[in-house]
């Protein structure tokens, strides 16, 4: 998976999760869940979809690794990579 | 026969507006039953029935503004025998005045005879058209087949721009309670700081071992505690209604904020009965459909008391506004790490203040201060929530 | 197919004639008995040149008894001819009520099955030309009244052309009413006989707004105020009773479902009448389709007067017809 169609998909599910928001919008280093006023409630949703859109598993001591998109995104594309391997 | 009323859903509750009825006449309904959709200053609500029997008749048709207490549907008691399909049938005894009385029980001050057509009555019933608006142009003034299908069609017309921005209606239900508690409800405020680290670290523990769809929120500790110390002072779990009233259930009232703005509190039933992963699949279901606006109304009306968490990053401390007829609203600020001193050894620990505005009409501050008190112990032993 | 019949201008009379006729011609055990319907041709001209026709044997002209002649009737009924005893008036039939009701009515019920009285007793009947209340009632009532009988009332061409010949089927007795005021009517019907049923009301006109239900001389008013209703937008149905005993509730009453309301029109007195039956009928099987009170447009209850103006007012005309049903649909 590349690492645009990873961004296409974090911003839908995003976008689920915030409806109100545009996700698009985001910055690289903007912390996402201040910038798009995500409560700890819809963020462990975000985390539920994204293990079962993407079969990634955040555990709770690695929520810290996952704030700002530049940091999730490449938590993600480790993850895959992993699983690959 | 029993009468269905329009409930109170809350203090500030004056009308709803009947969107749809969820079952039909001759239904067999029971205790807990989805019976219809109102539209409140709190969104769409489902609300629940709380008697066991058949639907008789409905009185009020969809879309239409019922006061508080008006009686909405008839039912026929389980038990008795039904005789609601003969009176389709030719009946030559059958006076139709009494259906009529029946029929205008919004107004039981004034009630009047109105005249309808068999026909139109049949159409009116079909349709849950209340004759009640309808003007009739026929002989005497009764209502007839036309005067009927004008009706249905009126509503037809309407019903798709009805449903009003919940928002603003919300706001306004806020207006309403909030500043009624405000001049009404004498509050006093205490404050405890709670050293949240053990349960944060046992929260970690937990998760750890669970999937993921199954993880707890810090939340759900707070609730729990709350819930154990609810049941060691039960004054705080009452409400002020001609002098202090305990409340059997505990059902604390979970402030769920909505993303458009406004709150909804919707109850978490018997919230000392339930587990913390209990609690915590009570708030998966209720958080979202509270955003929808799609709750019960034994959720939006059974609160015994209210608890408000401001969650991560946000302010350190919340002092809360009692909603009535409750006493006490719980708040919970946000977890931070902070300089805490025990037994002359300062340390860096994760700390959630705690506060409690009581009514004090109801309780004093020492049950107020032995409450927060009671939190902080139950917290600092999470294993036996 | 309607289109390949030929039709005829024809009176109210010649079609009873002819149905006379045809009836005569057809089989050799029906004759005709009453008051002048020989050499006098008939008090009203109806069986006019059939004595010459069919003979003395066939064409029997009585003495003033109709007690007695009714009575004969029904005899020969029971012996296996086809009588058809015309009387005058429906007031004189009164006369021979006796023999009709306690005879006639009865026979088959007391002789356990055993015994039929096909007789068709023809009645002149009803209103509209001066005859002053010796000679003209709207009594079809008296008769609809009993069980046993079968009774007829010929509102129209067609039926004076062709009910005869369907009553003279019936092994049961049948009153068959004629109305005095049609006689000189003229009306198209089809040049042959065409079969019609003695069991079955019949929707003379359709419409969707209102029911207009009648028999008799009032069918051809009831059809002539929905034409006139017609030009204010108003689509009345017209039912025509026919058979007033045993009373074909299926057709007025599928009417009224479909149109929501009914106007019952006939001659006759209002108190304990046809249309107080109908009304009945229709508030016990069909009281959740209708959308107005059933309402009845009756003859005035007197005995008819002489006077040419007093008689019109004495029974629903036209006009009455048409406002009544105005007022019940625009409620003005």
């Amino acid at each position: 998976m590349k690492e645009d169609e990873i961004k296409k998909t974090l911003f839908q599910l995003l976008k689920k999760i915030a409806p109100e928001t545009e996700p698009s919008e985001l910055q690289d280093d903007d912390n996402i869940r201040e910038t798009l006023n995500i409560d700890s409630f819809d963020a462990l949703q975000f985390i539920v979809v994204l293990d079962d859109k993407l079969g990634i598993e955040i555990p709770e001591r690695d929520y810290g690794k996952t704030t700002t998109l530049k940091l999730l995104l490449s938590y993600i594309k480790n993850a895959i990579e992993k699983q690959k391997s | 026969m029993i009468e269905f009323k329009m409930p109170s859903l809350g203090a500030d509750m004056e009308d709803g507006t009947l969107i749809e009825w969820k079952k039909k006449p001759g239904d067999t309904v029971k205790r807990g039953d989805i019976i219809a959709e109102v539209e409140t200053q709190k969104g769409l609500i489902e609300i629940e029935i709380f008697d066991e029997g058949i639907i008789d008749k409905f009185l009020i048709q969809e879309g239409t503004k019922v006061p508080v207490g008006a009686v909405m549907a008839l039912l026929q008691p389980s038990g008795v025998s039904l005789e609601t399909k003969k009176e389709k049938e030719p009946a030559p005894l059958q006076p139709t005045e009494e259906k009529t009385i029946k029929s205008t029980p919004i107004s039981t001050a004034e009630t009047r005879k109105i005249k309808v057509s068999p026909l139109a009555r049949r159409i009116a019933e079909e349709n849950h058209i209340n004759l009640e608006s309808v003007a009739g142009t026929g002989p005497d003034g009764a209502i007839t087949k036309e005067n009927v299908d004008h009706e249905i069609a009126k509503i037809e017309k309407i019903e798709p721009e009805k449903i009003n921005a919940p928002a603003v209606a919300i706001r306004s239900a806020i207006a309403a309670a909030m500043s009624k508690s405000n001049s009404e409800i004498p509050h006093y405020y205490l404050e405890k700081k709670i050293d949240f680290t053990k349960a944060l670290a046992w929260l970690q523990e937990a998760n750890s071992q669970r999937s993921i769809k199954k993880r707890l929120l810090p939340v759900v500790l707070l609730i729990k505690a709350t819930a154990r110390s609810l049941s060691d002072f039960p004054d705080l779990n009452a409400i002020w209604e001609n002098g202090l009233q305990q409340k059997k259930d505990i059902n604390i009232g979970f402030v769920v904020s909505l993303t458009t703005g406004g709150i909804i509190v919707p109850a978490i039933h018997h919230t000392n009965l339930k587990s913390v992963d209990e609690i915590m699949e009570t708030l998966n279901d209720i958080i979202p459909r509270a955003r929808a606006f799609k709750l019960r109304s034994s959720e939006l009306t059974d609160s015994t008391i209210t608890l408000t968490s401001v969650g991560e990053n946000g302010a350190d401390v919340v002092y809360g506004i009692i909603y009535p007829p409750q006493v006490a609203i719980v708040g919970f600020g946000t977890i931070s790490e902070q300089p805490f001193a025990e037994k002359g050894m300062l340390g860096i620990r994760s700390v959630v203040k705690a506060t409690l505005a009581g009514d004090h009409r109801a309780t004093d501050g020492l049950i107020g201060s032995r409450f927060l008190a009671a939190i902080n112990n139950y917290l600092q032993n999470p294993d036996s929530l | 197919m309607e289109n390949a019949t030929t039709k005829i201008k024809t009176t109210y009379r010649e079609a009873l004639k002819q149905g006379l006729r045809e009836a005569l011609q057809n089989d050799e055990r029906v004759f005709l008995m009453g008051e002048d319907v020989g050499r006098y041709g008939g008090a009203f001209a109806v069986s006019k040149g059939l004595l010459q026709e069919f003979g003395e044997e066939r064409i029997m002209d009585t003495p003033l008894s109709e007690a007695g002649f009714v009575g004969a009737g029904i005899g020969a009924a029971i012996a296996g001819m086809r009588p058809i005893v015309e009387v005058m008036t429906v007031n004189f039939s009164l006369l021979a009520f006796d023999q009709i009701v306690n005879n006639a009515a009865t026979l088959l019920h007391m002789s356990g099955g055993q015994v039929h009285v096909p007789v068709v007793i023809r009645i002149g009947c009803g209103i509209g030309r001066q005859l002053a209340a010796q000679h003209s009632h709207s009594w079809e009532p008296f008769y609809a009244h009993v069980p046993g009988l079968i009774v007829l009332s010929a509102g129209t061409h067609e039926d004076a052309r062709n009910m005869l010949h369907a009553a003279l089927q019936s092994p049961d007795p049948v009153i068959l009413f004629e109305y005095t005021f049609l006689l000189n009517m003229e009306k198209e019907i089809p040049a042959e006989a065409t079969p019609v049923t003695i069991t079955k009301a019949k929707v003379r006109r359709e419409g969707k707004d209102i029911s207009i239900i009648t028999y008799g001389a009032a069918v051809y008013k009831c059809l002539e105020a929905a034409t006139e209703l017609a030009k204010i937008g108003i689509e009345a149905e017209v039912v025509d009773l026919r058979v007033l005993r045993p009373i074909d509730e299926t057709t007025f009453l599928a009417s009224v479902s479909k149109t929501h309301r009914a106007l019952i029109v006939e001659e006759a007195w209002r108190s304990v009448s046809i249309s107080a039956e109908v009304s009945a009928r229709i508030m016990e099987k069909v009281f959740y389709d209708l959308d107005a009170p059933v309402q009845r447009l009756c003859g005035a209850e007197v005995p008819i007067p002489y006077a040419n103006h007093l008689e019109e007012a004495a029974i629903p005309q036209v006009n009455d017809i048409v406002n009544t049903v105005k007022k019940m649909i625009h409620h003005d």
